[in-house]
């Protein structure tokens, strides 16, 4: 059980100080998460921090590869 | 390592142009003297000090905790830094370094501040490493960062501990359904808070932060991004209110949304307010409070004086590489500044001496006889001379001729229409939108200006003005400004003229 960043991440660092078991780590072309590390926060808190801070659409995904930010979930309202 | 000469502390400056200022030094009269002793050497807060001294950012804080509409997350924080750029992110000791290399090479250095390029405090554990190391290794340099404000309170007394003694906080609205309109989400207690509640907790956040800070004594400066048709109406009052809880300034910025730079705002055609509209809003707020206008919307990274980045002379390698005898270099700076600080001081009561040269922030309507104002652009490269070709020029520095005196009030980028080559097809559009910007000019000096160019000022009221090429701007701006006056051109409102 693990999340995985996926291209499209813009390497904001807004995601790596967040994660309460130090799994997402800076790398080359994006940030990527260790996935023996990662627990998806269900241990530490109600929803996942990297995902509830990332500022782009669709590039946290779970092991099923869906977005836990869907596309248009960040968008201002029109 | 190529240090600056300590033994010329007053030697033109390379990052700013000294024709600039001249009288609008006095944008700080009014301000409690202990402010002004806090802000003298500030060159970000003090427009006189941003000719003698220098400021860096160090870019250790890259993690942000809100989105702006007017910012894309790729780039730095479009408030705190120009937008659309990428600042390389130092680790702390990194930015440590990196400071002691520069405060060694460039002894003007005065001021540290963590500007981004995300946001300081969403990044509390290398801003405070950062701060730290310093307060220990450099105690002279003063320290400042900037902040959207939403963990303000919970590190105001971090910020005291360190004596951090300048805090910016990003203010562009104190009215949630404003603000819902500029911020869609914030990152607050774990978990991501949308639309008007987010608005709601970021405002009582900065407020609750700026009033604490005021407590504290820590000088709070406030930046506003001026969005047309969202926020311009609301600023005045936040100036207020901000003005009222104890903010010594107020920096109101144009929304800079080109489409390239992806942030929500260019992408639905948001527009940035016109150097008219802005300048209107400044002199509005003015009014109501001390208003910045030099400032250059620096880099998170930027290095040296104010307008000018030296900041690829002191690259991580470069860095490592150098040898710094860091006490040494501490005494040269505090000589520095203080014999900076006496020649300002001597030049100030000099000021004061003469009754003519003491403007207020408004200053009076001069007598009829004497002609009205007029502002004039100019093309200009060096800042000093008017030495620029008029398509060439890639922004122009307005000024304007009050009373026969010479004053700079700003620059304005100019949409380029010749680039020398095949490339003139936008040329009537690009022409035109040069042309509206100066719109409030009546006179724009150049080295030279095309025909049709020159058609289209005249057209537009706008005098081109080639007799002056290669002349300082000063001398040049007020000798057209008499020659206008001799000719009887300045009895009556610029508007009656054109109708003439």
């Amino acid at each position: 059980m693990a999340l995985e960043i996926i291209e499209g991440c813009v390497n904001c660092w807004a995601c790596l100080p967040l994660c309460p078991h130090q799994a997402i780590y800076e790398a080359k072309p994006h940030f990527l998460i260790d996935a023996d590390r990662c627990s998806e926060c269900v241990d530490a808190f109600a929803t996942p921090q990297c995902a509830a801070i990332c500022p782009v659409e669709g590039v946290i995904v779970d092991e099923l590869g869906t977005p836990l930010n869907p596309r248009g979930s960040l968008a201002p309202p029109a | 390592m190529s240090a600056l000469n300590p033994a010329t502390p007053i030697a033109a400056s390379s990052g700013c142009k000294s024709s600039r200022c001249g009288s609008s030094a006095q944008q700080m009269n009014g301000l409690p003297s202990a402010i002004m002793q806090k802000v003298q050497d500030h060159p970000c807060y003090s427009e006189e000090a941003h000719h003698h001294f220098a400021r860096m950012h160090v870019a250790v804080a890259p993690a942000c905790n809100i989105q702006c509409n007017y910012c894309n997350r790729k780039y730095d924080c479009s408030n705190e830094s120009r937008p659309g750029v990428v600042s390389e992110v130092l680790t702390a000791e990194q930015a440590v370094q990196k400071t002691l290399a520069v405060a060694a090479a460039i002894p003007q250095m005065s001021v540290l501040g963590i500007a981004g390029p995300g946001d300081a405090l969403a990044n509390p554990e290398r801003t405070f490493t950062t701060f730290g190391e310093l307060t220990r290794r450099a105690p002279d340099l003063k320290l400042c960062l900037s902040t959207n404000g939403l963990m303000l309170p919970k590190y105001v007394d971090q910020i005291a501990a360190y004596k951090v003694d300048h805090v910016t906080i990003t203010i562009n609205c104190i009215d949630p359904d404003i603000g819902a309109q500029i911020y869609p989400w914030i990152f607050w207690n774990h978990r991501r808070v949308t639309g008007r509640e987010a608005s709601e907790i970021l405002i009582a956040q900065q407020q609750k932060g700026l009033e604490m800070l005021v407590e504290r004594g820590i000088l709070v400066k406030v930046n506003s991004v001026m969005i047309p048709g969202i926020n311009d109406a609301h600023l005045k009052e936040v100036s207020r209110v901000v003005r009222a809880k104890g903010a010594f300034l107020h920096n109101v910025m144009p929304l800079i949304s080109e489409a390239e730079h992806g942030t929500h705002f260019g992408l639905t055609g948001q527009r940035g307010p016109t150097p008219q509209e802005l300048k209107a809003l400044q002199d509005e707020c003015a009014g109501e409070m001390n208003m910045m206008r030099h400032c250059q919307q620096c880099r998170a990274d930027a290095v040296g004086m104010l307008g000018e980045d030296r900041g690829a002379e002191f690259s991580i390698e470069k860095v490592a590489a150098m040898q710094i005898d860091e006490v040494a270099a501490m005494q040269r700076r505090v000589a520095l500044r203080e014999t900076i600080n006496a020649e300002l001081a001597a030049k100030r009561a000099a000021r004061h001496a003469e009754p003519a040269q003491v403007l207020a922030l408004r200053p009076a309507v001069p007598p009829p006889e004497l002609g009205r104002a007029v502002r004039m652009a100019v093309a200009t490269g060096s800042g000093m001379l008017i030495d620029q070709h008029f398509g060439h020029a890639r922004a122009f520095s307005v000024y304007e001729v009050r009373e026969g005196k010479v004053e700079w009030l700003e620059t304005r980028a100019a949409a380029q229409y010749c680039g020398g080559a095949d490339d003139c097809g936008e040329t009537e559009s690009t022409l035109a939108r040069t042309i509206a910007t100066l719109a409030d000019c009546e006179v724009v000096l150049c080295s030279r200006v095309g025909i049709e160019p020159w058609g289209k000022l005249e057209a537009a009221g706008i005098r081109p003005d080639v007799e002056h090429a290669m002349e300082s701007i000063e001398a040049a701006a007020a000798a057209v400004w008499q020659a206008m006056l001799a000719a009887g051109q300045l009895d009556a409102p610029r508007d009656a003229q054109r109708r003439a």
